[in-house]
């Protein structure tokens, strides 16, 4: 029997539910898949082996039985010390790696002590202006010893540059720094929206970045071209890994165009995905994602080093997806997404807490939210069989299905020019404004369900308790601005940060010029005004 | 002269402060328009001078902030207070975002109209300017 056989003689004479059968990202699902949905050819083939070319089914051969995903909680808020704190505390409850969230004014290049950065310092993440608050930042910490994650983009040039300089005060040899910086420019203008110049030079910055650590820190991924924040602004599951590939090949092609092979930084890209709700779904895109990547690095760029052509992947489960109302039930789909992450295939995972559309999480949220990892990982037997879904034919159809429909999207771009054209023409922005727009209808309408919002609601709630950043940490970190810029040798400042817009205006790269302006107490701000000054300012072009 | 045929209500629709989180604030003012209303946004990164300035300039009616940063107790006061300079504090003030229920308390007692935290139906929000926002006298 065929599947259309089935449908036709067993299925229609059946009641179903006067419903649309469709994901999160409004794809609708046939009833069943069977093996007449997958691409014509040997199945087994398309899907290759775990470790090997195209990486459908993982980057390695063993998986999490070698190795288990790095447990990696995002954290941030007041000062460097409130944060090193919270580290010194995950680190004890058996996280893996660290990963820092800054606040606004950091990530939008403003001290502490400037009018744009009022009431805004230390709220969303940690405040960081100097030199010394990276130092506090990781105090007690040994840089060799532990990989860092820094969400930063538009001022991450002068964070790797503290976090460099911090490595020397350590004695640590740049080689044997590990981690990440996000420094993923263009999903800034497509979705996260923190920037300071426009496009163009802010692509120059990051392929500074990518050419100087190839050569100097040569552990480091520096970037992680991202999705989340992409799903975050409400696209689907498609366009999030759609614009999220196209993004890492313009990286890709402004980096070979900058003269480098692409085996020689290609291996050192990493990706960051968000996990949302729709199960079935999240877990197909993550497998399509490793495919499509493996296959334009062979194909467009001709790519042979393994490592080029393996992409591998951060994720984290989806704020957006989880609702102030009944916050307990936050938990519950955490885990879900979470479980899709692992059966994803990802190398490193944050899972939020249940606290999170209220407020930064508390301690005791963020334990709860590790410790759903630590479950997943030990007690539910997911991670001991390799892919464990693959050849599953609903997965395999949507993989299938996921992957044609991004190329769809990728194809387009490429005749827009690449994805800087696209950017300045405004296209992946208004999609994604199109995709939340619609989604915000169907909750409305109640075509979608979320519970305890639109459908189950209680009346009482216990509310948790919140993590509240004093007021007293904007003043405290403005005043230590301050006196850093008072204290420190006024003439080696000056001279550094002449040095540094020298190298904006010629095109030399920025890193070296900018690792010896934080050692002399260059701030991030002045930094990010010698880039307003060379580069120009960005405006949001206020699209709706 | 019949005051019947009034201008519709004129809305400016901003975020102000650092914070990019725009999903929220473009599908309010998406759903603002498509009620009727004309809606003025500015776009990401104003100041609350900025917002005030575009305000008496643009001759609104009402006002709409979104707010996802925590920065809600600094940044919603000052934009009153640069409207009172401004001689305009009779422009209503309504926000939204990630705002704790004790937090927007204190906004409302410092002025602010109504404050929409996360899972307002943009109906609601549509409806709450139907019946409270009046065309502005001068």
């Amino acid at each position: 029997m065929t599947k259309q056989e089935w449908l036709d003689q067993v299925y229609r004479g059946t009641a179903e539910r006067p419903v649309r059968f469709s994901t999160v990202s409004d794809m609708e699902v046939d009833p069943l898949y069977t093996p007449d949905d997958l691409a014509n050819g040997d199945a087994l083939a398309r899907i290759g082996w775990p470790g090997m070319y195209p990486y459908t089914r993982g980057v390695y051969p063993s998986m999490y039985r070698g190795k288990p995903w790095t447990m990696r909680q995002f954290a941030g808020f007041g000062t460097a010390d409130d944060t090193n704190a919270r580290f010194h505390y995950l680190l004890e409850q058996g996280q893996t790696g660290l990963s820092t969230a800054f606040d606004m004014p950091t990530l939008m290049g403003y001290d502490a002590d400037h009018p744009r950065a009022r009431g805004e310092v230390g709220r969303e993440g940690v405040a960081v202006s100097t030199l010394d608050d990276v130092r506090r930042l990781f105090r007690g910490i040994d840089l060799s010893r532990v990989t860092t994650s820094m969400t930063v983009n538009c001022t991450a040039s002068v964070l790797l540059a503290m976090y460099l300089a911090v490595a020397d005060e350590q004695g640590v040899p740049w080689a044997r720094l590990g981690g990440t910086i996000q420094n993923d420019m263009l999903k800034e203008f497509i979705a996260q929206r923190e920037w300071i110049s426009p496009p163009q030079p802010s692509m120059r910055i990051v392929v500074d970045m990518i050419q100087f650590c190839a050569q100097r820190v040569p552990r480091w991924h520096p970037v992680s071209v991202s999705g989340y924040h992409i799903r975050e602004a409400g696209s689907t599951a498609v366009q999030e890994l759609a614009f999220t590939l196209a993004d890492g090949l313009a990286y890709v092609q402004a980096t070979v165009d900058r003269g480098l092979a692409v085996d020689a930084f290609a291996p050192r890209l990493s990706f960051f995905f968000n996990v949302h709700n729709d199960f079935l779904e999240e877990i197909a895109k993550l497998r399509a994602a490793r495919r499509m990547w493996a296959t334009y690095m062979r194909e467009r760029f001709g790519a042979s080093d393994p490592r080029s052509l393996m992409l591998r992947m951060h994720a984290q489960t989806a704020g957006a997806s989880l609702t102030a109302q009944q916050p307990l039930n936050n938990v519950v789909r955490v885990t879900i997404q979470a479980l899709a992450a692992v059966l994803g295939g990802v190398q490193s995972l944050h899972t939020n807490s249940l606290d999170e559309t209220l407020a930064l999480p508390s301690e005791q949220a963020v334990t709860v939210a590790l410790r759903t990892q630590q479950i997943i990982a030990e007690e539910s037997g997911v991670a001991n069989i390799v892919d464990p879904l693959g050849g599953a034919w609903a997965i395999e159809a949507l993989t299938d299905r996921i992957e044609r429909e991004a190329r769809a999207y990728i194809d387009r771009i490429d005749e827009l020019g690449g994805m800087l054209r696209a950017i300045e023409l405004g296209y992946p922005q208004r999609e994604i404004a199109e995709a939340a727009w619609r989604y915000q209808q169907q909750v409305e309408r109640g075509e979608k369900t979320i519970v305890g919002v639109n459908r189950y609601q209680s009346v009482e709630e216990a509310r948790p308790e919140l993590l509240r950043v004093s007021e007293a940490v904007e003043r405290r970190q403005a005043e230590r601005v301050r006196q850093i810029k008072r204290e420190r040798n006024a003439t080696r400042a000056r001279e550094a940060l002449v040095r540094v817009r020298e190298a904006a205006r010629s095109g030399e790269n920025l890193m070296p010029p900018l690792v010896d302006a934080v050692k002399c107490m260059v701030t991030l701000g002045e930094v990010s005004d010698v880039y307003r000054e060379v580069f120009g300012e960005y405006r949001d072009p206020a699209w709706l | 002269m019949a005051m019947t045929a009034a201008r519709p209500l004129r809305i400016l629709v901003g975020k102000v402060g650092l914070d990019g989180h725009d999903r929220g604030v473009k599908i309010i003012a998406r759903a603002l328009r498509d009620a009727g209303f004309e809606v003025i946004y500015t776009g990401l990164h104003q100041t609350p001078e900025m917002i005030a300035e575009a305000a008496v300039q643009e001759d609104v009616d009402a006002i709409g902030i979104s707010l996802l940063s925590g920065a809600h107790l600094t940044l919603f006061p000052a934009v009153l207070a640069e409207l009172r300079q401004r001689g305009a504090e009779d422009i209503p003030v309504f926000g939204g975002g990630i705002i704790p229920d004790e937090d927007r308390e204190a906004l409302l007692r410092a002025g602010v109209a109504a404050i929409f935290t996360p899972g307002a139906s943009t109906q609601e929000i549509v409806q709450w300017v139907r019946s409270h926002v009046r065309p502005r006298t001068e």
